[in-house]
């Protein structure tokens, strides 16, 4: 059922959303918008499309802890060290943020099961955001993501001076009953909200990056796309920085290491990066020597491999923080015209 | 603390004791691991891994050596390469250590292999997960036919667990067949003398055989070469691969050669279905 709020009444909503939970949602942290725990003197910033990073660190969080050891002399303890779990709520992710969470899911929820993320599934709902001022590096609609109807257990919209409130799951009817109260019934509101999606859809439809093309991006392509003698010249002026993998909200490789810390050793796992040339780096050597294969190693997966394991389903969701980010301006919709057919030249 | 307090994950090890270490060659020791109650840590099959960790040392994954059929200890032949396999060989018996797995796939030794004629080839450190196999197929023997092991290394004081191939793989009489070699003459060695492939090539093997190659990448590449020169078909020979890992379980990404990771969808691989991979490791 849809319902409304006022925008002015916002700040209750937020209060209501945080009780006996965590809320996050996009803030104005130091100048930057990104996703911060609500408080009430938080600066929420919805009006910001992008956010710095993506609704990814509540589910795979940056570092996390996996377990703790002890060390007496030839003695190892192994101790419990699990992050806590709290149920929390991600509030306005846009509908590209939304969907990488579908990306990680294949990940981390296939067999076997990573417990960890798992639990932050479980224990998190999310709450999703129409995107009402699409921007130029935007183009999730290529991968088949409609930013005027995103996925989450809710879905929002801010239209005039009202919140409109669309429950789409059991975990957002359980969220909806919390927060009920507040709202007024808006069933009568839905060509308005149908003329909204529309405008969306008008303005996406317009972007210059969503008229690229898959077409010819999946397994069969393997060898052909791996073998290009393109790899070279579009990896040439890549630093190695890593950021376009920090921002990426499909980014899942993560590294595992040990901290002592004086106490005894924790053991957690944290982002890494298939950029950095110590990633796959061996006693004997390193299968990926030189940036160009590293470069090579990041789109192929996004573009190639990810969609051969993964019934068709790219790794990337057109979000757009990779081409503002990279300090080269080299980014995956340059190597998708480049692979990829002549549509795109 | 007792395992079972613990909420389990792949990714959380339980313990294991060292509770025999012999030294193999200069730079290879092999390690008898045991649970913390005795017996084995977990039960594997042949060409499988596990990823052993000194806590605040580093986690690493090697080949169990051991055969499943061994069910009173696990064994991991691990050559001195790094900070983590250097603090392994100072270690002393008794030393705990955490141990997660087993990982990946294993030789269809149940399957395809089945009352084959097995051509086992392998190079230095390569033996290690060989010797599972090998060791496994010497188990049930009646269900292969032929054996054949061509093991090489640069030296003799190189070749890994010499003791057991002089004293239980030669000479049985229960038609396994061993070939030594080494890279170069040497004092005291009156074996053959010549580069795995090399020999390979010279011994000269029908093709009714199936390989089963483990060694440096630069030796698996040469000696599929020399098979191919025999008259195999890819489809015949076995190999397994090891790439940096970090989970074991096809998540962390680091491990894949193309769509495929080696630590899920391999160690091994048959060589035919390796032609879809991109040539990256």
């Amino acid at each position: 059922m849809m319902l409304k709020l006022s925008i002015e009444k916002m700040g209750e909503l937020f209060q209501r959303l945080a009780e006996g939970r965590k809320l996050y949602l996009p803030l104005d942290r130091g100048g930057q918008v990104d996703f911060g725990p609500w408080t009430p003197e938080a600066k929420v910033r919805l009006d910001r499309l992008k956010t710095i990073k993506s609704a990814k660190d509540f589910f795979f969080p940056q570092t996390e802890n996996i377990v703790s050891f002890k060390r007496q002399g030839k003695d190892i303890s192994i101790i419990e060290n699990r992050d806590a779990e709290e149920p929390f709520v991600v509030f306005g992710v846009r509908g590209c943020d939304a969907r990488s969470l579908d990306v990680l899911d294949r990940v981390f929820l296939c067999d076997p099961v990573d417990s960890f993320y798992k639990a932050r599934r479980e224990n998190g709902v999310v709450v999703s955001m129409a995107c009402s001022e699409p921007e130029e590096t935007c183009f999730c609609s290529i991968f088949g993501i409609d930013a005027a109807d995103p996925q989450g257990d809710v879905v929002t919209y801010i239209i005039g001076d009202f919140l409109y409130w669309d429950e789409r799951t059991d975990k957002g009817r359980a969220l909806t009953e919390t927060v009920k109260s507040l709202f007024s019934d808006a069933s009568g509101d839905s060509s308005l909200v149908e003329r909204s999606r529309g405008e969306i859809r008008d303005i996406v439809s317009r972007l210059p990056l969503c008229s690229l093309s898959l077409e010819g991006f999946d397994g069969s392509a393997l060898k052909e796309k791996f073998g290009s003698p393109l790899w070279s010249e579009l990896s040439q002026a890549c630093v190695g920085c890593g950021t376009c993998t920090y921002v990426c909200p499909t980014c899942q490789c993560y590294d595992i290491q040990d901290f002592d810390t004086g106490h005894g050793i924790r053991r957690f796992r944290c982002w890494d990066s298939c950029m950095y040339s110590d990633f796959t780096l061996m006693a004997h050597g390193n299968p990926r020597k030189s940036q160009v294969e590293r470069f090579r190693q990041r789109f192929m997966h996004k573009l190639i491999y990810f969609p051969a394991n993964n019934d068709g389903m790219y790794s990337c969701v057109g979000c757009g923080r990779c081409v503002a980010k990279c300090p080269i301006s080299m980014n995956i919709t340059k190597v998708i015209k480049a692979l990829g057919v002549e549509v795109n030249v | 603390m007792c395992d079972s307090e613990i909420r389990s994950d792949l990714l959380i090890p339980r313990l294991g004791v060292v509770t025999d270490i012999r030294r193999d060659t200069p730079d290879v020791k092999t390690f008898r691991v045991n649970g913390p109650s005795g017996g084995v840590c977990f039960s594997h099959m042949p060409g499988q891994c596990a990823m052993l960790s000194i806590p605040g040392v580093g986690e690493a994954m090697f080949s169990i050596t051991s055969s499943p059929t061994n069910k009173e200890y696990m064994e991991f032949s691990i050559k001195k390469c790094g900070s983590l396999t250097e603090w392994l060989h100072d270690m002393e018996v008794g030393q705990q250590v955490a141990i997660r797995g087993p990982y990946g796939n294993a030789f269809p030794v149940e399957a395809e292999l089945k009352g084959k004629d097995l051509l086992f080839i392998a190079g230095g450190i390569g033996l290690a997960p060989l010797r599972s196999v090998i060791n496994y197929v010497r188990y049930y023997r009646d269900n292969y036919a032929s054996v054949d092991i061509v093991y090489g290394a640069r030296s003799m004081d190189d070749l890994v667990d010499i003791d057991e191939i002089r004293n239980e793989w030669i000479g049985r009489g229960d038609d396994v067949n061993v070939h030594l070699t080494i890279d170069r003459p040497q004092e005291g060695w009156d074996g053959n003398v010549a580069f795995v492939p090399d020999y390979v090539k010279s011994l000269n093997f029908p093709t009714t055989k199936t390989a089963l190659i483990c060694g440096p990448p630069i030796m698996i590449k040469f000696v599929l070469k020399a098979l191919q020169e025999l008259g195999f078909d890819k489809s015949q020979v076995y190999t397994t691969l090891e790439l940096r890992m970090k989970c074991g379980i096809g998540k962390c990404g680091r491990c894949n050669v193309g769509a495929k990771y080696v630590c899920r969808d391999g160690p091994v691989f048959r060589c035919d279905k390796m032609e879809e991979m991109p040539d990256e490791y």
